[in-house]
């Protein structure tokens, strides 16, 4: 039957919003087709160096990713495939697939790198930004997957140098191409961007000028796996550069060449390569960015603007006129700009980094063309409005940079969220072609001699540059048990993890020690890698020698080596007493608890039932709808009171949806997969997972006369008095809206986000009821983020007068007789002007919720400073609590406009059906046991718990498993020693202890 | 952050601090540790509800044991911090090495000089 929906979902592009959509796709019970245009899949986030806000190591995060990605049962990548046509109907697309031969079999390639070793032929390295060589035969980059190299044709002399050097017998220079044809239920479009070329823009010397590079170019240069290993030099000479400079806006907010769009990424990434650029150096470095409007919005970007101003960052607001070498042979540069007040300045840089903006790919918009899709006029996909994911072709979801230039989080929350729509659409074939990881039988270590291998990793130069690994392996190798110890450049890639593998097998090793990067993010993998080796995960330990020892000690190599072999000594001394412990499984209640009945909260329970699971929606006031119902309008301009209107209706009329109005959260308890919760109208849920999406409000602001003049409105209060025909606005011949009222703010130190584009657009809507009136917009940055750009134009061409103020010199608002007087300094002529305003309007401030802490304490998940929900991970888990299970969505994490906030809930509803697809999940087994004959029944654990876990059965305790948390405080109070916690016994931790004081 | 700290820091992991046993904190000191500090969530934000608390009280105990014994409470201290807040952390490492460089080696250590 034709009609029938198939449960495999085709994924176009495998940056990280291919990866996470095929990861969330295949955990949720779909099989995924992943095809990838290069020879690897990892995408630009691969190229980058560190990430903002975090500085993340790019590659530490994402490698993790790759591998899960990579050796994934469900996800077949296809690489060097193009997507040649789609037929069929949503549910039943027949996709032809062409791809491009590799010219190594990628089953035999074992990436030892021989054949590049013998290849005469090198050109410039695509992965490096051309800086720096690589052979014809190639592996794009160290951690690749496929961990397979690839013949360049074009390059390729056949002169059979590779062919010799291959001992696997991988080379064959006869594939040809091949068409593939795959049965998909929906398409997933994450094609990512590619970079704006600088040299179209001849007055910037790029092309010209060596010195004069592009901001991808410089996050290879500082990266430890880029073409100069770290080393912070110019590619012309290798000089250190002393002066630094970054030029914002280079092919973005150019309407010349229609790139009129703000690409919203390039602010965070010059900051963020400006700090590091500081970090890489002794001596001083001057970096200088010059900038037309710092839009760091999103979450925590604000503070770390700050914290590069601390750090010496300077700011120019300034407009570029021309770069020229200085003609003395240095090739250092000249940069002649216009300041803000016109006066015009020229500098001297050694090194010029342009902040390169996002567009689409040719090859993206020529596949949205050939699919049909709908684009917007600078060739990024246009989304359905108020979707999120959606394209104009149904079936056909879109996330990433290709439907708007955006940042890695935004990225990975509308993959999730792009994966989630797929998931619905086609809920009824979910699990249906899908396979299950098996894992070998466990081998029986019990009472066998420990044999522990050691694996130190190098991390690129991350621990190698600074610890001595090879030191570190040769005291390993001396250790009491150890049958192995080797030194691996990363131990969590994908050839590193295979050659674990074989070693185990090869030495019978039965205890496993990583001495690596934290266990926070590898543990699991690793444990992983050991349990495809036959081993129990429990047998495994960890030596964090990278955040615990070369990041913090860069400076002190001989005692950093020294830690690192401690922490080794001591692991393996632990290692050596480990032992199996059984996994316990527990089924899934499939149902889910959404906390907070706004859009966000009936978006995620709408997906959610949809997915044919049972939703419990919890609303603390008595009707749906939230912060929304005082929206009027969408930033395009969209009937939002519609929309609402019909979201609601569907959350009320779906049969798997049932209402708390009214009600709150009274107690919850459990854990993934099963929590119970316990409502305020007494009534009891049983859910396997929970979605927080309490929202926020708008602040009451102090200042500007706010509540002591009625002509004073904040923003959402005069979009309904705009609504409504209110006299004072529809009668007002001067408006006056001032930006970053309470946000930006020493009490309130972050941006919040949506208010410029929404006073921009409260602007153009007074200009467009009353075209004469005069309209002032007092700003400390415009943060028109992406497309909303386009707003910012229009609002200008239509006669909207922005000006600038400065924290230190703030707009004076004063009452006078019948109109307010509004006292600025102008930011170009440096003068005050003074404005007879008739109304006055604030953007003020998005708060958190007064209930966030009481939340935060019921679900045990943590809020940041500002008050918001705190995600897991500020990159990839940008909808996850780091509790399991507990999911986040809207105004409750940050500021969002309402786009926003429909992809994140998606997104959270996406990352929720990856719990609820499961029939078990399977406990983390570090839980806390009890020795019965030990037991007094004391009580003292019953009474300690905090989780209910252990009880009195027989005269002695007994701890649920499945209740237990595994914090093992039961354990440390235990008076007679009866409790033990797996994993972490006390014997362990003082053999782990004693090692570090013994000599080899 | 890659804030740096004393590198005479040897960080054991532990799934809550309210894990820890007063036998492996004497324990530590009997190898011939100088000193040993316990980090854990900031009150009222325990991870596991109230494990701190737990540790807190156990942490006084043994304080109360080394001076009781002469080794001296000093030696041994609590502190609260979340894992947000590594420059505290960094300045935690170098408080506690500084205190206990002023104290000097252990007493119970076979041979002298500093970690």
């Amino acid at each position: 039957m034709s009609t029938a929906k198939v449960g495999a979902v085709l994924v176009v592009g495998g940056g990280i919003a291919g990866i996470q959509a095929s990861l969330d796709l295949a955990e949720s019970g779909y099989f995924v087709y992943l095809v990838e245009s290069s020879p690897a899949i990892g995408g630009t986030m691969a190229m980058l160096d560190k990430t903002f806000p975090t500085n993340d190591c790019s590659m530490c995060i994402l490698s993790p990713k790759l591998v899960e990605c990579g050796r994934h049962l469900n996800i077949k990548i296809l690489t060097m495939a193009d997507v040649v046509d789609v037929r069929g109907e949503p549910g039943n697309f027949t996709v032809t697939v062409r791809q491009r031969p590799r010219y190594v079999d990628v089953e035999k390639c074992k990436g030892c790198g021989e054949c590049a070793e013998a290849c005469p032929i090198e050109v410039p390295s695509e992965f490096n930004q051309g800086i720096g060589e690589r052979k014809a035969i190639y592996k794009p980059y160290a951690q690749a997957y496929p961990n397979a190299y690839v013949i360049d044709k074009e390059n390729c002399i056949e002169c059979g140098s590779c062919e010799e050097a291959c001992q696997a017998g991988a080379i064959d220079h006869s594939m040809a191409e091949e068409t593939l044809e795959l049965n998909v239920g929906a398409i997933v479009l994450c094609p990512g961007f590619e970079k704006f070329d600088a040299s179209q823009l001849f007055y910037y010397g790029y092309g010209r000028f060596p010195n004069v590079i592009t901001s991808l170019e410089f996050e290879r240069i500082l990266s430890a796996s880029g073409p100069f290993q770290g080393h912070m030099v110019r590619p012309y000479d290798k000089k250190e550069p002393r002066r630094i400079a970054w030029i914002q806006c280079v092919g973005s907010r150019n309407f010349r060449l229609d790139h009129g769009y703000c690409s919203s990424v390039c602010c965070m990434y010059a900051i963020k390569e400006a700090i590091v650029a500081k970090e890489h150096t002794k001596e001083p470095l001057e970096t200088t960015i010059f900038f037309m409007d710092m839009r760091t919005y999103g979450k925590g970007f604000e503070k770390y603007y700050e914290r590069a101003k601390e750090q010496g960052v300077r700011f120019v607001r300034s407009r570029i006129y021309e770069i020229t070498e200085v003609e003395d042979g240095s090739k250092n540069l000249r940069i002649r700009y216009a300041n803000e007040d016109g006066s015009i300045s020229v500098e001297e840089f050694d090194l010029v980094v342009l902040s390169v903006g996002l567009e689409p790919s040719p090859a993206a918009r020529e596949l949205c063309q050939r699919l049909g899709l709908e684009l917007n006029r600078y060739g990024f996909v246009e989304l359905g409005s108020f979707t999120g994911i959606a394209t104009s072709r149904p079936g056909i979801f879109v996330a990433g940079a290709f439907c708007g230039p955006k940042d890695i989080p935004e990225t990975v929350m509308q993959a999730s969220a792009a994966a989630g729509e797929a998931a619905t659409l086609l809920a009824e074939a979910r699990g249906t072609l899908v396979r299950e990881k098996e894992f070998p039988p466990e081998k029986d270590v019990r009472g066998e001699e420990p044999r522990i291998g050691v694996f130190v990793c190098h991390c690129g130069i991350n621990i190698g540059s600074v610890v001595r690994v090879p030191e570190v392996v040769e005291m390993a190798k001396n250790l009491p048990h150890v049958v192995y110890a080797g030194e691996y450049l990363y131990a969590c890639s994908q050839d590193s993890q295979a050659a674990m593998k074989q070693i185990i097998d090869e030495y019978k090793i039965n205890r496993v020690v990583v001495a690596s990067c934290s266990p926070r993010t590898h543990r699991p993998l690793f444990q992983e890698t050991i349990r495809e080796a036959g081993l129990n995960k429990a047998l495994f330990e960890m030596a964090n020698i990278r955040d615990q020892c070369s990041w913090v000690h860069m400076n002190e190599p001989d005692k950093a080596t020294e830690k690192a072999k401690d922490l080794v000594k001591m692991a393996v001394a632990k290692a050596a007493l480990l032992e199996p412990v059984p996994q316990i499984s527990a089924g899934v209640t499939k149902a889910a608890l959404v906390v907070g009945g706004g859009v966000s909260g009936m978006t995620s329970a709408l997906s959610l039932a949809d997915l044919g699971y049972q939703v419990h929606l919890v609303e603390k006031e008595g009707e749906l709808g939230g912060v929304a119902r005082r929206i009027r309008e969408g930033l395009k301009g969209e009937d939002v009171p519609s929309f609402l209107r019909s979201l609601i209706e569907k959350v009320k009329a779906h049969p798997k949806i049932e209402l708390h109005l009214g009600t709150e959260v009274k107690e919850t308890a459990g854990y993934v997969g099963n929590f119970v919760t316990t409502l305020t109208s007494g009534k009891e849920i049983q859910h396997g997972v929970t979605v927080i999406a309490t929202g926020a409000r708008e602040y009451k602001p102090s200042e500007y006369l706010y509540g002591e003049s009625d002509r004073v409105f904040t923003q959402l209060e005069l979009e309904e008095a705009l609504a409504q025909g209110d006299p004072r606005v529809s009668g007002a011949k001067t408006a006056v809206l001032i930006q970053c009222v309470g946000s930006r703010e020493p009490e309130r130190p972050y941006c919040s986000r949506i208010c410029c584009a929404k006073s921009v657009k409260l602007a153009l809507k007074l200009k467009e009821q009353n075209p004469q009136m005069k309209v002032f917009v007092l700003y400390r940055d415009i943060r028109t983020y992406g497309f909303l750009e386009d707003l910012y134009l229009e609002a200008r061409r239509k006669g909207v007068i922005f000006i600038r103020y400065t924290p230190e010199n703030k707009p004076v608002v004063e009452k006078a007789d019948g109109f307010i007087r509004v006292t600025a300094t102008d930011h170009v002529l440096g003068v005050p002007v003074i404005i007879e305003a008739d109304i006055l309007g604030l953007a003020a401030a998005i708060v958190p919720q007064e209930t966030n802490h009481q939340l935060s304490q019921l679900f045990k998940v943590p809020l940041n400073e500002d008050g918001f929900f705190l995600e897991a991970h500020m990159k990839l888990r940008p909808v996850d609590f780091a509790s399991e299970g507990i999911f986040l969505a809207g105004l409750a994490h940050g500021p969002k406009n309402l786009e926003e906030n429909i992809a994140q809930a998606k997104a959270a509803a996406g990352r929720a059906s990856t719990v609820l697809s499961k029939k078990v999940l399977e406990s983390h087994g570090m839980v806390a046991v009890v020795q019965q004959d030990k037991c007094a029944a004391c009580l003292t654990c019953v009474r300690l718990c905090a989780y209910n876990a252990p009880r009195i059965r027989n005269y002695a305790a007994y701890i649920e498993p499945l209740l237990c948390q595994g914090c093992g405080t039961c354990a440390g109070e235990c008076p007679n020693k009866a409790i033990t916690l797996h994993g972490y016994k006390d014997h362990m931790q003082m053999a782990l202890s004693g090692a570090l004081f013994k000599e080899v | 952050m890659r804030l740096q700290y004393s590198p005479n820091i040897r960080i054991v992991e532990m799934p809550c601090s309210g894990t820890i046993d007063h036998r492996v904190i004497l324990q530590a000191f009997e190898d011939g540790a100088d000193g040993v500090f316990v980090a854990g969530c900031l009150e009222g934000d325990c991870h596991f509800q109230r494990g701190n608390l737990r540790a807190k009280k156990r942490v006084q105990a043994v304080k109360k044991l080394l001076d009781e014994i002469g080794l001296g409470g000093e030696r041994l201290e609590m502190y609260n911090l979340s894992s947000a807040m590594g420059p505290r952390f960094a300045e935690i490492a170098n408080e506690m090495t500084e205190r206990i460089r002023q104290l000097g080696p252990s007493p119970l250590r076979k041979e002298g000089g500093a970690a």
